[in-house]
């Protein structure tokens, strides 16, 4: 306890969660990937649409995780990277007539280095400044979109329709052996499940690896990490990339679920919603981006069923709940959880 | 002579980790006392114990008022004046505003003005740069403001946490000296928690030895620096 | 020439807004050290209680008077309910706080008073100032006021004792713990007065841009961005960054061809931003001197 403890007092804006806590245990994974599974086989199609639009918002809650929960960077500016991925998709899938699926690595790859380039004169700012150049990022992307310039590509202001994909012949042909069908809902739910499942297993590998620690070593302490040698300027700016690409992989995701591009479907309302669906969930735990995703899904419609006309004070007030409740998110709920069924287990 | 301030039974605790196990002592009126241990024994918690800026249990008396219960500015306000390790100065602001800062729970205006121009007399460095901003200070500088600081709220028990830190020999030595004076002069009891065990044991009358979160030993100063054990942990031969 | 010199003028008179805004903002954040993105919600409904009371029969001044009066005290009602119990939370819990408070305020406002555009007095009059056909004796006024208030928080800060203790409560809440400030109360405090100030703002503004439950947001960014070019540690910086944004938001839309209204926030933000990569603790800011 010597002056290493004003260090640590001073200014550390994001909380650390330790490397450990960051994933859900084997069990309780296991136990989630089989809901995910079979969930889908049980229900209507509107409800399989909603969970794939769980999943994609929980893709785009997981990125920002890694921005801000890894490498303690805020961004207000996720809706951005979301449009350019989700457009991407789009204006592969019906001008250029790609395949749904290969639009999504070409968007990821458009995104992570958009983002990566942002990085660059990101470094210099941190903090409340850092969250005004991202805001300035997303409240600038509907209006670029709507430029009659791209008006060719992007449709303007109307925007752009998708086509649905088909599940491919291969897997039809060998359900219709079962007497099986899958209808276009259920085939992209899966898709989205083995992508997001894809997803967040690099990204567990990523935060544990030499880059992951190098990311929360900024995070913890930016001027010591770059004193220890951790080259904080490649670090940031990867962060950024990596973040923005997955986000433009959901976006893609999302243009594909909804069959429908627009501008103003991705303004700044969209950044604040992944934003809240963060610190729902649980800033820095991976696990964590699906209740929150699940938060921004499904708290606006309840809290428009209970009062049309004051629909967003209930919101807000359901918000306050949670975050007087679980100040630090799902990721509260799973770790007293945790502590309960040790408890128990002791008896 | 009565004991100012009464500790029994503390226990502090960092989340999980407790820190104190249980430590005892009190200080008499007008005492200088030092509070000796290596690196995380427990020193500094127990100074922020006092103030109750940590977790603890046990019971704490100063001038027969029990501090469990109050919070940090409650517990300065009865005079209790806390010169914290790292110092803790208002970087952003100026040394003379530092200085007013230490005294704004006082209302005597004149009082106030007077007493920093003693400060000034103790450390004319402040004074020098009474308008610079306080964290282009050096660290000796800073810790002089600290303690002038501490010295502004006129406490009747001074707490000082390792003021040695990062400075200078002679430094010490002249901040210990108005240390000294302070605790004659204007009769202020005086709690220093010191790695430099030397100095701290020729300046103050009493001296408690602290490892791992208990109080090995106890007693008058110069009793403590010539005792074996001590001379071999603490002082070096 | 002249177009260029009136559009500057304009901009100041635009920029007053902005610099208002951006006092309440500078004024949070020298309480609680983040900005409060609500904050332009409560100038809102602060400015809807006001003309509210003018329904009513109620004199401007005094509406004015009881209106700063209660935005102080519901600042500060606001503070101990919703965030103290999250004093101890981690700062982005916080920042989700703001938005739900948004929210909430913004949802209240539109069922009381509904959407609908009010139109809202000015107690200044609406004719050319000084002859003047760019500036309105209204817009005038507003930078006085303006001016008036930053002199206040000037002398406030400086010469009070509270002031002062405010600063090292913000400062370092620690040490100001150590000298015997109740620092929770110094936050309280703050947003008593952000919000008061905020609502002076709001009730400037709203002959400008009529009342209505959005009317703020767009005021909010562009203070925020003013009080960020500023320096978030410095009102004056404030005053200034406001007059400068307002300034920047007209040239831009003036002389940058195919920008209309939509792109003017955008490129006003990205050219604050560019400052910001030069100047990281804005223009009046001090920079922080950070040791590790």
């Amino acid at each position: 306890m010597s002056a290493a403890e004003e260090i640590v007092a001073e200014g550390q804006a994001v909380e650390a969660v330790p490397k450990r806590a960051m994933t859900l245990g084997t069990g309780t994974s296991l136990v989630l990937l089989a809901v995910l599974l079979l969930v889908p086989l049980l229900v209507k199609n509107f409800i399989i649409f909603q969970m794939t639009m769980l999943l994609i918002y929980g893709i785009a809650v997981l990125a920002l995780n890694i921005l801000t929960g890894g490498s303690g960077q805020f961004s207000l500016g996720q809706s951005a990277f979301y449009a350019i991925g989700a457009y991407t998709s789009a204006i592969l899938m019906e001008h250029f007539d790609v395949n749904y699926a290969l639009t999504l690595p070409i968007a990821g790859i458009l995104c992570f280095a958009v983002g990566f380039l942002f990085g660059q004169p990101a470094l210099r700012l941190s903090g409340v400044y850092l969250a005004l150049a991202t805001f300035a990022l997303a409240t600038a992307m509907p209006q670029l979109l709507k430029l009659g310039f791209f008006e060719k590509w992007t449709g303007g202001v109307q925007g752009l329709v998708v086509t649905k994909p088909e599940a491919p012949e291969a897997v039809q042909s060998m359900l219709t052996w079962f007497q099986l069908k899958m209808s276009q809902d259920m085939w992209l739910y899966y898709f989205t499940l083995v992508v997001t499942v894809a997803i967040y297993i690099s990204s567990v590998n990523l935060l544990r690896s030499r880059s992951g620690r190098a990311f929360m070593a900024i995070r913890d302490n930016e001027i010591a990490a770059s004193a220890m040698g951790v080259d904080v300027a490649l670090y940031k700016t990867l962060a950024f990339g990596v973040s923005a690409g997955i986000t433009g992989v959901a976006g893609g995701l999302g243009a594909i679920a909804v069959q429908f591009v627009a501008p103003d479907s991705y303004t700044i309302t969209l950044a604040i919603a992944l934003f809240l669906g963060m610190v729902v969930g649980g800033v820095g735990w991976l696990p964590g981006s699906i209740v929150g995703s699940a938060f921004i899904i499904f708290v606006p419609n309840l809290a428009e069923s209970i009062s049309k006309g004051l629909s967003g004070a209930v919101f807000g007030v359901l918000l306050f709940l949670v975050i007087f409740l679980v100040p630090h998110g799902a990721r509260q709920v799973a770790m007293v959880s945790q502590q309960l069924i040790a408890k128990l287990k002791q008896r | 002579m009565t004991a100012m301030l009464n500790v029994k039974d503390l226990r502090a605790y960092y989340g999980q980790v407790q820190a104190l196990h249980g430590l005892n002592f009190s200080l008499n009126e007008g005492s200088l006392t030092t509070l000796l241990g290596a690196n995380g024994a427990g020193k500094t918690t127990t100074l922020r114990a006092i103030c109750n800026m940590v977790r603890s249990t046990g019971a704490i008396e100063f001038e027969g008022k029990p501090l469990a219960s109050r919070s940090t500015e409650t517990i300065v306000r009865l005079g209790i004046a806390h010169v914290p390790q790292g110092r803790g100065t208002f970087t952003t602001l100026t040394v003379e505003e530092n200085l007013q800062l230490g005294a704004i729970t006082r209302r005597d205006r004149v009082g106030i003005v007077s007493d920093i121009e003693r400060m000034y007399g103790y450390f004319p460095v402040l004074k020098q740069r009474y308008t610079q901003q306080a964290g282009t200070l050096s660290g000796g500088e800073q810790q002089m403001l600290a303690v002038a600081r501490a010295l502004m709220l006129r406490p009747r028990l001074m707490l000082l946490d390792e003021p040695s830190f990062g400075l200078a020999p002679l430094i010490v030595r002249d901040l210990f000296e108005i240390l000294g004076r302070i605790n004659r002069e204007d009769k202020v009891t005086i709690l220093v928690v010191e790695q430099n065990a030397q100095l701290a044991l020729e300046l103050a009358d009493q001296a408690y030895v602290i490892e791992t979160g208990r109080i090995v030993m106890a007693g008058g100063a110069k009793q403590i620096a010539n005792n074996e054990d001590v001379r071999k942990s603490y002082l070096g031969y | 020439m002249e177009l260029f010199t009136n559009q500057i003028l304009a901009g100041i008179s635009t920029g007053a807004i902005y610099a208002c805004m951006a006092l309440a903002l500078v004024m949070i954040y020298q309480a609680i050290d983040h900005l409060n993105f609500a904050q332009g919600e409560m100038a809102m409904f602060s400015t809807f209680i006001s003309w509210q009371l003018m329904q009513w029969g109620v004199p401007y001044w005094v509406a004015f008077v009881i209106t700063l009066a209660f935005s102080f005290i519901a600042g500060i009602a606001i503070e101990r309910i919703l965030f103290k119990p999250l004093a101890k939370a981690p700062i982005l819990t916080n920042v989700a706080g703001f938005i739900a408070l948004y929210s909430i305020i913004n949802s209240c406002a539109g069922l009381i008073w509904d959407f609908t555009i009010k139109q809202y007095p000015t107690p200044f009059g609406s004719s050319p100032f000084l002859g003047s056909q760019l500036i309105s004796t209204h817009q005038a006024g507003m930078i006085g006021i303006t001016l008036l208030m930053l002199l206040g928080l000037f002398y406030f800060f400086r010469y009070t004792r509270i002031g002062l203790a405010m600063r090292a409560a913000a400062s370092v809440p620690e040490s100001a713990r150590l000298v015997g400030i109740n620092t929770s109360w110094m936050i309280a405090l703050g947003w008593g007065m952000a919000a008061a100030i905020g609502s002076v703002a709001g009730m400037m503004i709203a002959p400008v841009v009529f009342l209505e439950p959005n009317m703020m947001l767009g005021v909010l960014i562009y203070g925020f961005a003013a009080a960020v070019l500023g320096g978030l540690t410095s009102p004056f910086g404030a005053v200034i960054g406001g007059f400068l944004v307002g300034t920047f938001e007209n040239l831009v839309g003036t002389y940058i061809p195919g920008v209309g209204n939509e792109l003017k926030l955008p490129i006003a933000l990205a050219l604050i931003i560019t400052v910001l990569v030069v100047k990281p603790a804005g223009l009046f800011g001090r920079p922080i001197v950070k040791r590790v």
